[in-house]
């Protein structure tokens, strides 16, 4: 469908609520929602990822977009549906930052994207590492913008080391945008470029391990 | 020529002139290292201005970079309507959570009175102590967030973004409150003795809003603020893109831009040769690991670019050094302007 992805994208950085939820509906029969999260929803989100990448268009475009495919992605399969992808157990945090937009934007592409999982806002290292046990984590996205926040994942990686805990570390943020090499600074698992590229990598995770 | 000629003060004018002065100038705003420097921890730094002030001082003198800020943090503004400030051991404080809940709020927000904000006042009394100290010899910058770029701050980037796209009439009913709080706030410091002020508006940047939106809102705000800001002002993307306005960020009434690292530094000269003088564009993030080589080969390839016909300060990419930045490198950051930054600076290098 490549004429209605384009549809869509325009629909989304124009920031149409209106008509990016008409195309959709237009394609959707009752049954074929996670065909169009795959063709329609994923590829969009992707291309709008990419397209702030290269500075063509805003992080304002790219949040609302976001936001105007959860509510859309929410209805049709909506939270706690049997059909959203829950396994493995995944959450997303934002580690000592107070800086939450970019974990909004990650949250609500990852549901737009089928997924389900658990968001635990603003947390510590100890915080962190309490509610990954607890809730058998098996994936943790983390979301930074300032620079010892995103250096504080190395001590949650060393602390989740000692304690035997396997959960993979997917991070991203300004600082891992500024600095390619950071991530593997902070032993993280992976990095993502934008928001919609951690649905990209998250894909990737969920295959290794499913 | 190997040594300084001109002072800080003469320097930095005739770059922002456009002419090329006896080096290229530099800016390092290492805001929390002053608390290193006088081993306090960084909340105890801000507590007072002879901290910060004194901060300041030793840095120029170690550093020898070509101004003093009196900048503690973005936050402080945000104290004049009684929003927390959260600080850290290893990094700038933050905002905590955002005082305007409901677009209601803003109904009700009062214009804060400056001179009544403990935090502004010590902000004040900094740029007193600095200017006495240095008089007309050292640029003193001053620093305010635009009106447009405050709301991230007091409302939660997201609710502000929301604001922006769907609310209209309370966007600026909120632009109108935090313009006059700017106008006021930047000219008292200027009162006080700063040369000029840097006006930090990374929300104006396309990293940010689309142009187009832009166009209606940060660009007619920072045109009108700043007409009112009875000083020379720099605008300052914080690490955002800017080519694509480059235009409409020359017709604002600014003397300097900020710019990202993002962004090819001679695609930037050329974009504001003869408009604004391009300020940047370090990467400070990275910085924290540079090596003695690589610091070098940074600044002097900065220099080369953006460096000729002056209207280049060199500076980092954001407006402020992070913590986790060692002094060695700024040190390192200093030999090299020295080595490589003075006029003419287009000779051929001569390891090759």
């Amino acid at each position: 469908m490549p004429r209605t992805n384009e549809h869509l994208i325009t629909a989304l950085i124009s920031m149409n609520r209106t008509a990016a939820h008409d195309i959709i509906r237009q394609h959707y029969n009752g049954k074929n929602t996670f065909l169009l999260i795959e063709q329609l929803v994923v590829p969009a989100l992707e291309t709008i990822g990419d397209l702030w990448t290269e500075g063509i268009v805003a992080l304002s475009q790219v949040y609302m977009s976001s936001r105007i495919i959860e509510e859309l992605i929410d209805e049709l399969l909506p939270p706690g549906d049997p059909g959203r992808i829950g396994q493995p157990k995944m959450a997303i945090a934002v580690l000592e930052d107070y800086h939450l937009l970019g974990k909004r934007i990650v949250w609500s592409i990852l549901r737009a994207g089928g997924y389900e999982l658990l968001d635990y806002g603003r947390v510590t290292v100890a915080e962190t590492l309490e509610k990954i046990v607890a809730d058998k984590i098996e994936i943790l996205l983390i979301s930074t913008l300032m620079l010892p926040s995103a250096l504080r994942i190395k001590d949650l990686k060393s602390e989740m080391e000692r304690q035997n805990l396997k959960t993979r570390l997917i991070v991203g943020g300004a600082p891992f945008r500024f600095d390619e090499m950071l991530w593997r600074d902070v032993n993280a698992d992976a990095t993502a470029n934008n928001a919609a590229d951690s649905l990209k990598v998250l894909n990737g995770i969920v295959e290794e391990l499913t | 020529m190997t040594v300084d000629t001109m002072t800080p003060m003469q320097r930095v004018l005739m770059t922002l002139s456009h002419k090329e002065a006896d080096r290229v100038p530099f800016f390092l705003f290492p805001t929390m290292h002053g608390a290193r420097e006088l081993k306090l921890s960084i909340k105890e730094y801000f507590s007072t201005a002879e901290y910060v002030s004194e901060g300041q001082l030793r840095l120029r003198e170690k550093y020898h970079h070509d101004c003093l800020s009196s900048f503690y943090y973005g936050p402080a503004e945000i104290e004049s309507w009684g929003g927390e400030v959260i600080f850290r051991e290893d990094g700038p404080p933050n905002s905590g959570r955002p005082f305007i809940q409901s677009t209601s709020d803003i109904e009700r927000l009062p214009v804060p009175d400056i001179t009544e904000v403990p935090a502004l006042k010590r902000v004040i009394k900094t740029t007193e102590m600095l200017k006495k100290e240095v008089g007309n010899e050292v640029p003193i910058i001053g620093v305010v967030m635009s009106p447009f770029s405050l709301p991230v701050m007091q409302m939660g980037f997201d609710k502000y973004i929301e604001l922006i796209v769907d609310h209209e009439r309370y966007f600026w009913q909120l632009m109108e409150i935090n313009q006059k709080f700017c106008i006021n706030w930047a000219n008292a410091q200027l009162s006080a003795g700063a040369t000029a002020i840097c006006y930090f508006d990374p929300v104006s940047s396309p990293t940010i809003i689309p142009k187009e939106t832009y166009l209606k809102t940060g660009f007619k705000i920072a045109k009108d603020t700043i007409s009112q800001i009875q000083g020379p002002t720099a605008i300052h993307l914080a690490s955002g893109i800017s080519l694509s306005i480059a235009g409409e960020l020359a017709e604002t009434g600014a003397v300097g831009v900020g710019v990202s690292v993002e962004e090819n530094l001679a695609d930037l000269k050329a974009a504001f040769k003869n408009k604004l003088t391009v300020i940047g564009n370090l990467n400070g993030i990275e910085m924290r690991r540079w090596t003695k080589a690589e610091t070098e080969e940074n600044v002097k390839q900065a220099i080369r670019l953006a460096g000729p016909d002056g209207g280049f300060i060199l500076s980092d990419n954001h407006g402020e050094i992070p913590w986790q930045v060692p002094d060695e490198t700024l040190v390192n950051i200093s030999k090299a302007v020295f080595k490589y930054g003075y006029y003419p600076i287009n000779e051929p290098d001569p390891k090759k």
